[in-house]
């Protein structure tokens, strides 16, 4: 049985079931977000003067520098992946996801590396409020940069060829799916590295 | 089984792939529906346990005394477990799974006369996530620290010391996430899948309100589950979002960094949750309307108004979340918002509320078991919901809060409220769900006792409340003067509470015997005007509807002056 507009558009609504329903969820990520980030401006006020510079002196910009070029790299490839594949193009598909893939790879081997420097200097959630708050929101971060990569695996393992040949257009509309919603991931690191490194 | 649909290329699905992992919503839609009727039912027990020991403090619980420690007396740690799991399990297992995962999957795919949800995986999803919440909220129990004790609200900096509260924070990041599944799913399917025809306006009010449901469960449950993933940082990595400094916990200053704000939490945690008392009331409304409709045999007054106010409802609920907050000392600027807002709100509920009682007006109407409940909705509702204006208030709201005056306004709201809703609708949609009727007979033997048992309940927390009697005492104020003197209503409240569960038999026994000797019941067999009703009594198999459905009209055409009978429904020319 098939439901309908998962292929073709909805006229009136001018939509696809899963493009408004990435929207409703990222919708949803907005708010999970913004909960922290509110939390975040809550205890920024709260804490005595200097307390929140002083702890976020002890991160490293290069390496958040980098990682957010890494990001915004694989947000690119991830468009061209999508691009490639409404050019019905399937091996410059592959190549591109290819490339997000290893970027989200170095994202979190960064990543890693970030955390295991704080371990090493005794700094930890516990250390204070700003030590807790930059592991709860880089924390959720990357376990939705892990989700992403799932989802990306799924689409470049070799049976994803099978996928895309039975059904190329709901093949597309689903990278396209998984386009928003890293998009949106890369976007909450935009917001992130700011807020937690810069400020 | 109807011959035009597409299942003969397919092998005969087994047992477990159409009962058990079904992605048909009409089966998912009962898995959740006998799912959140037992714990309702689980929940109900809690508060028996409960109520006995309000009644008859220190004395040993009759039949499940033995799980009670020493002599089946009941201490207070379990008290506090037993009030804390009541409140959880009866909001997130058992009503709004009830109302949106049970009702809102069975009815709204039918009502818009679509063949399925949007996405029917997810749906599933939707439902083993909660199964598993549900398992492990239970599980709980049997665990060395026991079942969380910090109340529904869970509260910091209490809750980040007391026992069994991390179990309860996983568990409440499943049924979040269940939520969010279910909610998305029911948006997309409302907006992708109407049929050709219903228009916005033509939208019955029932999916009208599982639309504005799913809104505020989308975008109202993330900061809970933000505001959970801190409280768990703070049980599990020792972190201090909600923890200030110099905090003395017996006798001994608290090793954390600190400058966390207790404050934190009760804002996220209200962000959530007064939103989700909407969540409970919509549907509800949303049931009450068709019944309404349906049996006084005229279109509902105010249509438009309804929607409306459901909508601005929606928006404006999230806007009123610190008037649980007014003794917390946020300040009288914000005290003085949140009190403007929370009268903004009643507005709207006035509203709906008027609409429906003034639909009543000269219609002939039908006594039938779903139109006994809707009707005992709207007087039950309207003191659950004036009772609220003096707490919206910071003046009254200082001298009533947390006592048993709000447990009885939440109550009235929620118990005789929204439940009553739900057995309207069991009752109303049982014949299309089954294909057999329910007990009339029975039906009225569960109403009428069910109505004054409630009342019996509800009413008297607000006499104790307004002597001052504060919630959550393990034995109901023995302990303090100024109770005493409303103290003798404890037993009468308890014996209420236990006939209220004695008149739930009736309501079981009817469900089992309609489901195997129940009277055959028509497609249509209430009159009634809604796409659902086109279907057959059951739906058939994955895909519904036996013929294309067009709409034509809007909802509620009753008593229509040139009709054949005396109404036309929205399916037929």
């Amino acid at each position: 049985m098939e439901i309908p507009y998962s292929i073709e558009e909805r006229e009136d609504t001018g939509l696809i079931n899963s493009k408004l329903g990435i929207w409703i969820f990222l919708a949803s990520e907005v708010m999970l977000f913004g909960g922290l980030f509110s939390a975040y401006i809550f205890l920024r006020l709260a804490a005595p003067p200097g307390d929140f510079e002083y702890w976020a002196s002890k991160l490293s910009v290069p390496m958040a520098t980098v990682n957010t070029m890494v990001l915004i790299s694989s947000s690119v490839s991830m468009v061209m992946a999508w691009a490639s594949l409404k050019l019905k193009d399937f091996s410059k598909f592959k190549m591109y996801m290819g490339i997000t893939l290893l970027c989200s790879a170095l994202f979190m081997v960064i990543k890693y590396f970030e955390y295991t420097s704080k371990f090493s200097h005794d700094i930890f959630p516990s250390s204070s409020t700003f030590m807790a708050i930059y592991f709860t929101l880089t924390g959720l971060h990357g376990i939705h940069i892990l989700g992403g990569v799932v989802v990306m695996l799924y689409f470049y393992l070799p049976f994803s060829h099978q996928l895309w040949h039975d059904q190329p257009e709901h093949f597309t509309n689903r990278v396209e799916a998984l386009g928003l919603y890293w998009h949106f991931v890369d976007l909450v690191w935009i917001f992130l590295f700011p807020v937690l490194y810069l400020l | 089984m109807s011959s035009n649909n597409n299942h003969h290329d397919h092998p005969k699905e087994n047992f477990i792939q159409s009962y058990i992992f079904s992605v048909d919503h009409k089966i998912i839609g009962i898995q959740y529906g006998i799912t959140s009727l037992l714990f309702l039912l689980f929940g109900f027990s809690l508060m028996a346990i409960m109520r006995w020991q309000l009644a008859y403090p220190g004395t040993e619980i009759p039949i499940v005394g033995f799980l009670f420690g020493e002599g089946g007396v009941l201490v207070s740690d379990q008290y506090n477990s037993l009030g804390a799991m009541h409140g959880t399990i009866m909001i997130f297992l058992g009503i709004v799974p009830l109302a949106v995962g049970a009702f809102g999957n069975y009815l709204v795919p039918l009502q818009i006369g679509a063949i399925d949800m949007a996405f029917p995986k997810l749906n599933a999803a939707s439902y083993w996530t909660y199964f598993v919440g549900g398992v492990i909220m239970i599980s709980s129990f049997f665990m060395p620290e026991g079942a969380a004790r910090s109340g529904w609200t869970s509260y910091p900096p209490l809750s980040i010391f007391e026992n069994g509260q991390t179990i309860w924070l996983i568990s409440m990041i499943f049924l979040i996430t269940s939520s969010l599944l279910g909610s998305m799913n029911i948006i997309v399917t409302i907006v992708q899948l109407r049929a050709p025809g219903l228009t916005w306006m033509r939208l019955p009010i029932f999916t009208w309100a599982q639309f504005v449901t799913s809104f505020l469960l989308v975008l109202a449950f993330p900061p809970l589950e933000a505001a959970a993933v801190m409280q768990l940082m703070d049980r599990v990595a020792s972190t201090s979002f909600f923890l200030p400094s110099g905090l003395v916990m017996s006798g001994e200053i608290v090793e954390v960094a600190g400058y966390g704000s207790p404050l934190l939490w009760q804002h996220l945690f209200w962000f959530l949750a007064h939103p989700e008392v909407y969540v409970l009331i919509l549907p509800a409304l949303g049931i009450v309307g068709e019944i309404l409709a349906n049996n006084t045999r005229k279109p509902i007054w105010g249509f438009k108004s309804i929607i409306y106010s459901m909508v601005f409802l929606g928006f404006v609920s999230f806007i009123v979340w610190a008037h649980h907050m007014f003794l917390t000392g946020m300040g009288q600027a914000m005290s003085a918002f949140f009190q403007t807002t929370t009268m903004i709100i009643s507005i709207p509920s006035v509203v709906i509320l008027t609409s429906y009682f003034l639909s009543l007006w000269g219609g002939s109407i039908r006594f039938n078991t779903p139109m006994l409940f809707a009707l005992a909705f709207l007087p039950m509702f309207g003191i659950g919901g004036l009772t609220g204006l003096p707490l919206g208030l910071a003046a009254s709201d200082i001298y009533l809060h947390d006592t048993y005056y709000v447990i009885g306004h939440f109550h009235y709201v929620v118990a005789p409220g929204t439940i009553f809703a739900l057995f309207a609708g069991i009752y109303y949609w049982f014949p299309k769900i089954t294909g057999k009727k329910m007990s009339e007979m029975l039906g009225k033997l569960h109403f009428w006792p069910s109505l004054i048992f409630m009342n019996g309940i509800f009413m008297p927390m607000f006499i104790q409340g307004l002597a001052g009697v504060s919630r959550r005492l393990a034995d109901g104020g023995q302990s303090y003067a100024h109770a005493s003197g409303v103290l003798e209503w404890n037993e009468f409240m308890s014996i209420s509470a236990f006939c209220l569960g004695l008149a739930q038999i009736p309501f079981i026994v009817n469900i089992i015997m309609s489901l195997f000797s129940g009277e055959k019941s028509s497609r249509n067999p209430w009159d009634s005007t809604t796409i659902e009703w086109a279907a057959p009594s059951p739906p058939v198999g994955h895909g519904n509807f036996d013929k294309p459905v067009n709409v034509y009209r809007s909802s509620y055409e009753y008593s229509v002056p040139d009709a054949k009978k005396d109404f036309k429904p929205q399916f037929e020319k």
